[in-house]
């Protein structure tokens, strides 16, 4: 017999956007949208992560927190594809006023102006903001 | 000597290194340390500010705090000086007294 929560329907997807707006280690909110997007992941939703604003620091290559003493936790961004994480994005306009390109960050992103972006928003039914 | 201001928010966000710099005088130092980092970077949209207001500050940038974030030393806008945590204890003791701007 099989147990009851094996029984329940499946719910709908849903379409979940992260947006990520705040630089790695100065705050809190980078390390727990990270979190929250990997409990989120089991649920198989369709997730899309966004890096915009000092966002777009929280991917940047070379992070090395020995001699500050917080974890880095900047190489578990590379682990979103094994959850099936896989659309992220990133705004140009951000990059760019930061001198950074895309050569810069540790996953491979899709890069989007903000027009296109807003057009991602528009698309969702769940935006979660960080 | 006169004060050494700490600056701890990105440029980006926030109007912090703005506001010190209104109200450091002449000859006072900036230190950047924690997102303020940010600040210290040669081909972003505020390091020509930054660049500006080195003719009347001595500008400081914490290394450990670069370090994690992956940024590189070698991008530091020329003559913006790198400190470790040696570093910042003696730029405390130099200066006359300390503002954190928070």
């Amino acid at each position: 017999m099989s147990e009851p929560w094996e029984d329940e329907p499946e719910g709908p997807v849903r379409k979940f956007m992260y947006v990520n707006r705040r630089a790695p280690y100065g705050t809190i909110y980078a390390l727990e949208s990270l979190e929250v997007v990997l409990i989120a992941a089991a649920f198989e939703q369709d997730v899309s992560l966004v890096f915009m604003d000092d966002g777009v620091y929280q991917i940047k290559k070379g992070q090395n927190t020995d001699a500050i003493g917080v974890k880095n936790f900047s190489p578990t961004y590379r682990a979103l594809e094994g959850y099936d994480v896989e659309k992220l994005y990133v705004e140009r306009e951000s990059l760019e006023s930061r001198g950074m390109t895309t050569d810069d960050l540790v996953v491979p992103v899709q890069l989007v102006d903000k027009d296109q972006l807003a057009e991602l928003m528009e698309e969702q039914e769940v935006i979660l903001s960080f | 000597m006169v004060m050494l201001h700490t600056v701890n928010k990105s440029p980006f966000e926030r109007r912090t290194l703005d506001t010190a710099l209104r109200h450091a005088v002449k000859g006072a130092g900036i230190l950047l340390i924690e997102d303020g980092v940010y600040a210290a970077f040669d081909g972003t949209v505020v390091a020509e500010k930054v660049k500006a207001a080195m003719a009347d500050h001595k500008i400081y940038v914490l290394g450990p705090d670069v370090a994690a974030r992956g940024m590189s030393e070698q991008n530091v806008i020329d003559g913006v000086q790198v400190v470790d945590y040696g570093g910042f204890v003696d730029l405390v003791t130099e200066y006359d007294k300390v503002q954190s701007w928070l």
